[in-house]
């Protein structure tokens, strides 16, 4: 299971409690995998991260773990082992804009 | 015991004011989505008790909402809007092509028949409609297979499909207006669309008198004449008696002929109510007096109505989908403006109360009757 940590926002439209989810991703952990593996558990988060055509990341979105900005790097790019294990979670993050 | 619902838009959430027909003393429901921009919010005429909700966020997106209890519980239904095959482009602000791109869903409209289908107005401007409640939303592609598509260009709030108007006596007959490319009207449902902006004059177009790319700020219509539109243009307010195929100028003694809103009451189908904003750069209502003018002969002729509005030091705004009308005896008349407070008149406009002073900056207001 992977550790998720949700925005708000999120939270809410999800209708989770606490700051984290859990998600089990199927095949390669990867940043694609969890990203499917959050919208599988929680429909109602399709197109609130990433375009429901494109998969691309919305942009004022971020994607952290293990210190690092995990934004832009491709959709095959494996997590971290830290995350994969449950040790650190990974971050969506609503950016800091706006004023 | 009748009553009214009605459902406000903010900034920062959703609101539903409720009252019994007297309209004096009202409950007020909400936040819902608090933190969400809420575009607007609409019941459908058949069951007014399903509701559909319009939530965005510019970080996260479009989410839309249906109720099925007039508004107390909510669940999350489709929000994908993916335009009908190659989307190809518009008109940016600087004049060169720019592909289209959904944004959000600035406007909902119920069936007059069927409380799972609903048209929605989106940006960049497209009509989409669902038949299964919102779990699903196709475009109609007709409207931007005009022609005139590639030639549409956004206005300052963004190139919106803003107001639809579905013909009560032939639903196959839908209007719907753009900023800024104009009034377009199908005959057959949806699939072919005209451009009906004949009569109007825009000075800040190149050709004044163009088909399209005129900036529409709202359509209005009474459900007894269809043929009969009202429109507020950016500087200009308007009539049509033969559906749009000719506009004649009805500003005649406002102070202002810019604003946002237009509507008309529900039961004299020739008084319409305006508010005149100064423009073309402040956009609040003129020396700071907010003031609704209603005229009972159709335009020309318009009276202001200033009963229990501030008449000093008010710059607020008014926005085009934060007016509508109850169809009680007497009429009531409501609109919402950028400083939070929803105004609400049970006579017709001649007095008015505000139910609420503190929102966040009002999006839209919509008006429920009540058995």
């Amino acid at each position: 299971m992977v550790r998720v940590v949700l925005p708000a926002h999120l939270r809410t439209l999800a209708r989770v409690g606490g700051n984290e989810v859990q998600v089990e991703l199927s095949g390669p952990p990867t940043l694609r995998a969890v990203l499917d593996a959050i919208e599988t558990s929680y429909p109602v988060l399709r197109g609130t991260i990433r375009d429901h055509v494109t998969e691309k990341r919305r942009p004022f979105v971020r994607f952290f773990a293990c210190e690092e900005d995990l934004s832009h790097e491709l959709p095959d790019t494996p997590l971290p082992d830290a995350v994969v294990s449950g040790a650190e979670p990974f971050l969506v993050v609503g950016a800091t804009a706006g004023g | 015991m009748s009553g009214v619902r009605v459902l406000v838009g903010t900034r920062k959430g959703a609101f539903i004011l409720t009252s019994d027909g007297k309209r004096e003393r009202w409950d007020v429901a909400g936040p819902f989505f608090g933190g969400w921009e809420m575009y607007h919010l609409k019941g459908s005429p058949v069951d007014p008790n399903r509701l559909y909700a319009s939530q965005s966020s510019g970080w996260f997106g479009q989410v839309m909402q249906r109720s099925s209890d007039g508004g107390k519980t909510w669940e999350t239904v489709g929000n994908k809007f993916v335009y009908d095959g190659v989307p190809g482009t518009h008109q940016w602000y600087d004049g060169t092509p720019h592909p289209w791109e959904f944004k959000r869903v600035w406007h909902l409209e119920p069936s007059l028949t069927d409380p799972d289908t609903v048209y929605a107005g989106v940006e960049d401007a497209a009509l989409f409609r669902t038949t299964d409640g919102g779990q699903n939303w196709a475009e109609m592609p007709g409207l931007r297979g005009h022609g005139s598509g590639p030639h549409w260009q956004p206005g300052a709030g963004g190139l919106c499909l803003h107001t639809i108007l579905i013909d009560p006596s032939n639903h196959q007959r839908i209007y719907i207006a753009i900023s800024a490319a104009g009034a377009f009207r199908t005959d057959d449902g949806g699939t072919t669309w005209q451009p009906i902006n004949k009569g109007l004059h825009s000075q800040y177009i190149p050709n004044p008198n163009a088909e399209v790319g005129h900036c529409v700020h709202r359509l209005a219509m009474h459900r007894s004449r269809p043929g009969t539109l009202f429109m507020q243009k950016h500087w200009d307010v308007m009539r049509t008696d033969n559906g749009g195929d000719q506009w004649v100028e009805v500003s005649g003694n406002l102070p202002t002929d810019f604003g946002f809103v237009i509507d008309v009451h529900a039961h004299e189908p020739e008084t319409i109510y305006v508010v005149p904003i100064k423009s073309d750069s402040e956009h609040y209502p003129p020396d700071g007096k907010l003031r609704v003018y209603r005229s009972k002969t159709g335009g020309n002729e318009w009276e202001p109505l200033t009963k229990g509005l501030p008449q000093k030091d008010c710059y607020v705004n008014v926005l085009r989908d934060a007016m509508s009308v109850d169809s009680l005896d007497k009429c009531g008349v409501y609109f919402g403006t950028s400083g939070g407070q929803v105004y609400a008149s049970a006579d017709a406009g001649d007095s008015w109360n505000a139910i609420v002073h503190d929102l966040p900056p009002v999006v839209s207001v919509e008006a429920q009757t009540l058995a």
